[in-house]
């Protein structure tokens, strides 16, 4: 007969000294798991409420100007600083990690209005209402000290214009930038007239974005409620898209650089795919009131915006709806936001003169983790939104605090929309069939395109 | 030509393994993929439609790196017992096994005899390194089996009816005279759990640390050792009860009664989740198999009916053992215990049916109380009324153990931990349930039935109703005339009452189309040209 018995020599199972590891032995085999479906859920649901009790967004606020916050600007070398400009002309230069102000920049006689960095961080361009553009020459700051006194630096150059400037923005990997106000013009660092000037309708252009994969191709939108692409190497505009409600700003994604979306006036941010503007991609819907700002975060998958009700929302590059919403009783009205590059936090400007700084993942520990940790954080993540769809899971991930006037404003706007529905449904139901037809959501808002 | 054959032979060559082995592969890599993966092709909404087919791809991809290292990395291979010739496996004595096999597995078998303190019973920790076994008459003991080392015996002084491990080796529960009690490692009594009563037989589900007891009339407790709170407490109403076991795969505690029926109970429902009349006479003995899908029952008829669990119908009957106590091992084997004959049945064939494998004998006259196959050992170890005896069954132990579910080189500091992680992980009491894979599902959308008339009638009113206990505001200055109250608690009443109307309206219109139609075909034909035709469309 042959006969063989499971035998197991302790020398292979264990250590063999102190300082070794434990020795780990695996089998993956379901029927050693019964009931796993049910562990899952449980650690689903622990999982969403450990996020809950770790989430603490707010890290710090830099204060220092003294009137409101009107644009920001990253610069594409130092991760760590980021520029701002207010309402009086002030224009900073902040040390995200001690949150201080590095440089103080001599800046304008009214509003700074637009802010952008050169893509090889040498240069800051700043506009403003006393319709002159100025260039400062930045590479030669220090880097930041924490009892550094605000240094004051001259201006590199000062172009003045015929009108007041309401945006900059500069080419991605070239030397053009673009202001806007009275209309779209194209300035070489070096010239001090405009190379090129764009202008289609009398209307004031309120802001532009170049497109980072494209770096002829622009954005603007103007007060006339339109959106209008330009080519720098056409001598005319390329196309023009009307909605029903003006666009505060523009983000074109950095990851898809064919896709942008607008930040609107109704409450809404929509992202459109430039090829095809006769239809939205995707309709963002959750503020209460104007977006006034919107940034993308580096990877493309999310973007931030700041509303006029005082939230900044962080909503999913495909997704209807924020994933996240951000509030404090201090910060007023918001004015812009930026996504740091590396995409773990987000600085917002408000009406409070102050800057404020937020994780990007509310419940994320920052810093170095161990690799354990990295996976832990990953295993929780995976498990809940397994079961995220199930009710008692659902209810705590879904679960965000809002202040009392945004939550009302929210059950407002619900109703109204509630109702305009049900008397559209019963205005359908009277009719004949065929003769009512809704409009999808996508293009509800769109007049027309023109080219 | 000749070449053409040459190829033809060697292609005939190859494949048959590689299919073979493809064959092999794709049975447990099924086995990982745990079910038929979503049917995409129903989907409408395309983005969903993506993101589940990334996700199923992710799901293929684990499945196979699960088989492919089950296939390679596995550190131990199983027992097997293969006779040669006219030998019959189960005419082989253990001393001849114990002659083949190495030094350390055969001392494995050996016989423990302890005369006075009568019929012992016994329970292992899941990882089959400790033993807790107790005579009737008091003693109790945990026993190391690794190292063959008594960590602790006491003498409680009492009838000791049955014991379990708790979650560790640290803790055990022993059912005595009068109630149940948990002691430690080191014999220092814990707690006396006097609401259970007198108790005959004790189960720990180990997921949920629900303690289960069960006495003689049939009265089911649940108790939670972590925070003591009584889950639940049952009248199981059947008669009297002899058996009790718990199902591993689903957390389902199953009763065998004297009338031959079964019941299968959760902690959550007064009523039973399953009767089953399984036998003529009185359940002598109950078991699961730990996939779940098999239950051995055996009655006082001196018949074995083997159980599928999804259908609740018999797959096979083994007449001729009087079993008074029966139990499953890690890859399927069944051992009966009757008298002091020991019979372990195996399934060769793959299609559930049960055949002689091996068989023991201990010294006539000793009883078998107790058969239970050791984890991840090729040991059965029966608890009889002389003491206890352990025998070698190659092919009944899991050879992999994971360190994570069970581990029988245990450190202290891994067996810390491990309590830590099972308590953060223990499954709240409702999780059990006869299908444990129904967790995370859609139930599936039932059509509902119309209401009927009183159904309606009563909906109505109970909206009526609601509407009248309404406060109005009291207005001032001259606004709360009477009649205007009136007016607005009638126009409340009539707007609760539309929805029900408009209903039953629309119910109305469909009958009478209806009627219309049979109505037609009623006329006789030459009264058919003054019915009023519907305008050509």
């Amino acid at each position: 007969m042959k006969v063989k018995v499971i035998s197991r020599s302790t020398d292979e199972f264990t250590r063999e000294r102190s300082q070794d590891l434990q020795r780990v032995f695996r089998n993956f085999d379901p029927k050693l798991r019964p009931q796993e479906k049910a562990v899952e859920y449980v650690r689903a649901l622990n999982a969403a409420k450990l996020e809950k009790i770790f989430a603490r967004p707010f890290i710090g606020a830099m204060d220092g100007h003294i009137d409101a916050i009107s644009c920001m600007a990253k610069n594409p070398n130092f991760l760590k600083g980021i520029f701002s400009g207010s309402m009086d002309g002030d224009i900073r230069l902040w040390d995200i990690a001690s949150r201080k102000t590095v440089c103080q920049f001599p800046g304008h006689q009214g509003a700074v209005r637009g802010l952008t960095a050169s893509t090889d961080g040498s240069t800051l361009i700043s506009c403003g209402t006393d319709c002159t553009c100025c260039l400062i020459n930045v590479l030669s700051f220090p880097s930041c000290h924490a009892d550094c006194a605000c240094l004051h630096i001259q201006a590199n150059a000062v172009y003045v214009g015929k009108n007041a400037y309401w945006a900059v923005d500069h080419q991605w990997g070239g030397d053009l930038f673009a202001t806007t106000g009275a209309r779209v013009e194209i300035w070489n660092h070096n010239r001090s007239q405009p190379v090129n000037t764009f202008e289609w309708g009398t209307d004031t252009v309120i802001s532009v974005r170049f497109n980072p994969g494209e770096p002829n191709l622009l954005a603007t939108s103007a007060s006339d409620r339109s959106i209008a692409l330009y080519d720098l190497r056409m001598s005319t505009p390329a196309r023009k898209l009307i909605m029903q409600t003006r666009t505060n700003s523009i983000a074109w994604n950095p990851m898809e650089p064919l896709n942008f979306t607008a930040a609107n006036e109704d409450c809404s941010c929509y992202s459109y795919d430039a090829r095809k503007l006769d239809e939205a991609k995707c309709v963002h819907k959750d503020h209460v009131s104007a977006v006034m700002d919107i940034d993308y975060s580096p990877t493309g998958r999310e973007f931030v915006t700041g509303s006029y009700d005082r939230t900044v929302r962080i909503f999913p590059y495909n997704g209807g709806h924020s994933r996240e919403i951000y509030h404090t009783k201090r910060m007023q009205r918001v004015f812009c936001v930026k996504f740091s590059s590396d995409a773990s936090y987000i600085i917002s400007g408000s009406d409070d003169t102050n800057l404020r700084l937020w994780k990007a993942k509310a419940s994320e520990q920052m810093g170095v983790l161990l690799p354990r940790e990295q996976k832990k954080h990953e295993y929780q993540e995976a498990v809940k939104n397994r079961y995220k769809h199930l009710p008692e899971v659902k209810r705590i991930v879904r679960h965000r605090h809002l202040p009392r006037p945004i939550y009302k404003a929210k059950e407002l706007r619900r109703t109204v929309i509630d109702a305009e529905k049900k008397k559209e449904e019963r205005r359908k139901a009277h009719s004949t069939p065929g003769s009512i037809v809704t409009e999808s959501v996508r293009k509800r808002r769109i007049i027309r395109e023109v080219e | 030509m000749g070449l053409e054959e040459e190829t033809g032979g060697s292609a005939k060559d190859v494949p048959p393994t590689e299919q073979e082995l493809s064959a092999e592969f794709d049975t447990t890599l099924q086995k990982y993929l745990r079910g038929e993966g979503a049917d995409l092709e129903a989907l409408k909404d395309k983005k969903l439609k993506g993101q589940l087919t990334v996700r199923e791809k992710l799901y293929g991809n684990s499945a196979k790196a699960a088989a492919k290292f089950e296939k390679w990395l596995m550190p131990s291979e199983g027992g097997y017992l293969e006779a040669e010739g006219i030998e019959k496996t189960w005419r082989i004595k253990q001393d001849q096994i114990t002659r083949e096999v190495d030094i350390l597995s055969s001392r494995n078998q050996y016989d423990i005899v302890l005369k006075d303190l009568g019929p012992y019973t016994l329970d292992f920790t899941p990882s089959g390194r400790y033993m807790a076994t107790a005579g009737r008459k008091g003693h109790v003991a945990i026993v190391d089996m690794k190292s063959m080392e008594l960590i602790r015996e006491m003498q409680v002084k009492e009838t000791v009816r049955d014991i379990v491990f708790l979650h560790n080796e640290t803790f055990f529960a022993v059912a005595q005279k009068k109630y149940p009690y948990i002691y430690n490692r080191d014999g220092i009594e814990l707690h006396c759990l006097k609401e259970h009563g007198a108790v005959s037989r004790l189960q720990f589900l180990k997921n949920h640390f629900l303690l289960a007891t069960v006495n003689k009339f049939g009265q089911l407790r649940y108790q939670d050792v972590t925070t003591g709170e009584m889950i639940g407490n049952f009248r199981t109403g059947l008669g009297r009860t002899e058996t009790m076991q718990v199902n591993p795969f689903n957390g389902v505690i199953a009763v065998g009664h004297s009338g031959g029926t079964v019941s299968m109970w959760k902690p959550t429902s007064a009523a039973p989740l399953v009767k089953m009349l399984c036998h003529h006479g009185p359940i002598s003995a109950l078991a699961f198999h730990p996939n779940g899908q098999l239950m051995a029952t055996c009655g006082r008829e001196k018949k074995i009916k083997i159980w599928d669990l999804r259908k609740f119908e018999v797959v096979q009957t083994i007449p001729g053992h009087h079993a008074k106590t029966l139990d499953f091992s890690q890859k399927g084997l069944l051992a009966a215990g009757t008298g002091s004959y020991a019979q372990v049945l195996g399934d060769f064939s793959g299609s559930q049916n049960y055949s002689r494998y091996m068989g023991h004998s201990i010294a006539k006259g000793y009883q078998i109380g107790k058969v239970s196959f050791r984890p991840y050992e090729d040991v059965l170890v029966m608890g009889h009324s002389m003491g206890w005896s352990s025998i070698l069954i190659p092919g009944s132990g899991e050879p992999n153990f994971d360190t994570w579910v069970a581990n029988p080189f245990e450190t202290s500091k891994q067996r810390r931990e491990k309590e830590i992680h099972t308590l953060l992980d223990k499954l709240p009491p409702e999780t059990i349930m006869l299908d444990p894979s129904k967790i995370g599902t859609v139930r599936p959308y039932k059509k509902r039935e119309k209401p009927t008339k009183e159904e309606m009638e009563a909906e109505k009113e109970a909206a009526v109703e609601a509407v009248k206990d309404i406060a109005l505001k009291k207005k001032t200055k001259g606004r709360n005339k009477t009649s205007k109250r009136v007016m607005k608690r009638k126009v409340l009443i009539d707007k609760a009452k539309k929805p029900f109307i408009e209903k039953e309206m629309q119910e109305a219109g469909k009958l009478a189309g209806k009627r219309k139609l049979g109505e037609e075909t009623e006329l006789p034909a030459s009264l058919k040209r003054f019915v009023r035709k519907k305008a050509a469309v």
